[in-house]
């Protein structure tokens, strides 16, 4: 856990709009299964990470021990309990990705945004991490920054991508090489 | 080649909107009150004589796994769809649930209906929000459309289909590892049986079946069994979603007969390996979990479930990834290792201990510093693990490297010799 934390932590208006949406998908007496969308509100409402108070709270709503929601938050890779970047690019290098050339794509990020893995650097704007396969390994290299995926990469693009952000300019989704979702480039299925 | 008026997904690409109005133009939604008035048992019977077999990896006749399901249970019956994408290589359930959702939708009205289930999970990985929210406008459309919820297409049949984003982690593939993770829980496979047939989500009868397998059934059911069956070989029937990936010149998703030969794969549809065939070094053909073919065996290898386990691999989930002469394959082992020693949720002491082990002996070997017996170790440790695990999960890390050494052992130890891998 962060040595960072904040003081307290509750669901504001929009994030109890969710957490009802959310609970209403399980039966009455499982709320428990709610725990990963609303560990998932409190990280997006919390800045892209889990504070100590912010898991209390969703033990506290989903009358769950604080140790049972602790396990869901180690176990699974997407809830971060440090801070990240406004930006927080995630690079696959997994095989797939890797014979696509995604060493090229780590430097980009060493060399941008900051040396180290989850540094959170450039005044809050970026960090970076290696993650695991993220499935769109037709389109590889790629990463996937905040919600959106980032394909068919080479080393120029993804520092055009991540300039782009220092600069406040807009970004494209998707395959950078203009292609339509996975259908190969100059293919005519 | 299929020709396109037999592709079931044909919106793979997204060249079309995936909402409802132009669903419909694609033919989905269309009648499925009567193919549901043709009862249940006429369903299950129909995907059974389709012989269609499970899209996710494991290849288990759907229509059969169906028939498990209790018919008269005091609890509810659930369907819950595997949406958790996750096996390097593999990215077609990703396209299918952005491009084509209405195909998902409809078949898991259908495949509830023939299992006598009332609510449906579909279980997405986290990292495809944006997929998620496709989804999730797609259920609503179908839902303000009167196709679920109460008194679904007019059939008389209730459907709630609810959708769970999960958040990261492989294991959740699993299907009792994700029932885990859809009741609240770390992701760890259960012990079985009791199978999710009896007990599975909340203790009631459960299915749980791949994106593609549950998106495939309206056409199936519409077009027949034995129009199905007409693709692929004996047992190995159908069209299928293949993702080509690696060294080839135009990596893709394509639908293609079952059945077709490995090559013909590659170059109609992938634009060849880059440099040409005879660059080839080797493929894994289904999913970074099956063992990887030399270039002798993918020159005339069919692309389905048998054929590959005949040459010692396996179709899993037909993610094909391509490595051609320039690759290191102890290094692209050693990383599928790393994925699997990140990826084991603990529970077993022979995975836990043994995916890490592996990875760093795979390392090692890597940078040349190792030998004939240490190899010969790291291939006992792999049967170690083999067979001795709660799950999958401990083969999936084990095959690749018994592989990797079944097809290259000799290059690697004369590469060790002769001092060519250097730190």
């Amino acid at each position: 856990m962060s040595s960072i934390q904040n003081d307290n932590f509750s669901f504001d208006e929009k994030s109890q709009g969710l957490a009802k949406i959310a609970l209403a998908k399980y039966p009455n007496d499982r709320k428990q299964s709610a725990v990963m969308p609303f560990l998932d509100i409190a990280q997006r409402q919390n800045g892209g990470w889990l504070s100590q108070p912010s898991i209390e709270y969703v033990a506290e709503q989903l009358e769950m021990p604080f140790i049972k929601v602790w396990e869901v938050v180690t176990f699974y890779t997407m809830y971060n309990t440090k801070p990240v970047g406004k930006n927080f690019v995630q690079v696959c290098t997994t095989t797939p990705c890797w014979l696509r050339g995604s060493e090229n794509i780590v430097k980009a990020c060493k060399e941008i945004i900051s040396e180290n893995q989850c540094d959170v650097a450039h005044n809050n704007l970026f960090s970076w991490m290696e993650v695991e396969c993220l499935g769109a390994c037709v389109n590889a290299p790629m990463i996937q920054i905040n919600d959106d995926f980032y394909e068919d990469l080479d080393y120029e693009s993804t520092k055009n991508i991540l300039q782009s952000l220092i600069d406040n300019k807009p970004l494209k989704i998707g395959s950078q090489i203009g292609r339509l979702g996975s259908r190969g480039a100059n293919n005519a299925q | 080649m299929l020709s396109n008026k037999d592709k079931i997904f044909t919106n793979l690409y997204g060249e079309e909107s995936f909402e409802l109005k132009m669903a419909y133009v694609r033919g989905d939604w269309d009648n499925t009150k009567a193919l549901m008035q043709k009862g249940s048992s006429w369903i299950i019977d129909e995907i059974k004589n389709s012989q269609l077999r499970g899209r996710g990896g494991a290849g288990f006749p759907t229509g059969l796994k169906w028939s498990f399901m209790p018919k008269d249970s005091e609890k509810s019956n659930y369907l819950v769809v595997n949406a958790d994408e996750s096996e390097p290589g593999t990215c077609k359930d990703r396209d299918m649930i952005r491009n084509d959702p209405h195909k998902l939708i409809e078949g898991c009205l259908l495949a509830s209906f023939a299992m006598g289930a009332h609510k449906c999970y579909i279980y997405i990985r986290g990292e495809y929000f944006n997929e998620s929210v496709v989804l999730e406008k797609a259920v609503a459309e179908a839902y303000a459309a009167g196709l679920i919820g109460k008194n679904a297409c007019e059939s008389g049949w209730d459907l709630d289909i609810y959708i769970h984003r999960g958040a990261g982690a492989y294991i959740c593939g699993e299907e009792t590892a994700l029932l885990e993770s859809l009741e609240g829980k770390k992701g760890q496979p259960r012990l079985k049986p009791p199978f999710p047939a009896n007990k599975g989500l909340y203790g009631s009868p459960t299915t749980v079946n791949n994106v593609e397998t549950i998106a495939v059934v309206p056409t199936i059911l519409r077009r027949g069994a034995n129009w199905f069956s007409s693709f692929g070989r004996e047992k190995n029937t159908g069209t299928k979603v293949f993702c080509i990936s690696g060294h080839v010149n135009n990596p893709c998703n394509v639908e293609e007969e079952m059945s077709i030969p490995l090559k013909e794969l590659i170059d109609k549809h992938a634009g060849g390996v880059i440099g040409g065939w005879d660059n080839l070094k080797a493929i894994i053909p289904g999913g970074s979990s099956v063992p990887m073919i030399p270039k002798s065996v993918c020159d005339d290898v069919l692309m389905d479930f048998d054929s590959l386990v005949a040459a010692k691999s396996g179709l899993g989930t037909a993610a094909v990834i391509v490595m051609d002469q320039s690759t290191d394959l102890v290094k692209a082992i050693a990383r599928i290792a790393r994925f699997y020693k990140h990826e084991s949720c603990g529970q077993c002491t022979p995975c836990r201990e043994g995916t890490g082990w592996m990875w760093r002996i795979l390392e090692k070997i890597a940078i040349g510093n190792s030998s004939s017996a240490e190899i010969d170790k790291l291939l006992d440790v792999t049967k170690q693990i083999e067979g001795h695990t709660i799950c999958a999960l401990g083969d999936a890390a084990a095959w690749p490297i018994q592989g990797l050494f079944r097809h290259f052992r000799d290059e690697i130890e004369e590469n060790l010799k002769k001092g060519n891998y250097v730190a």
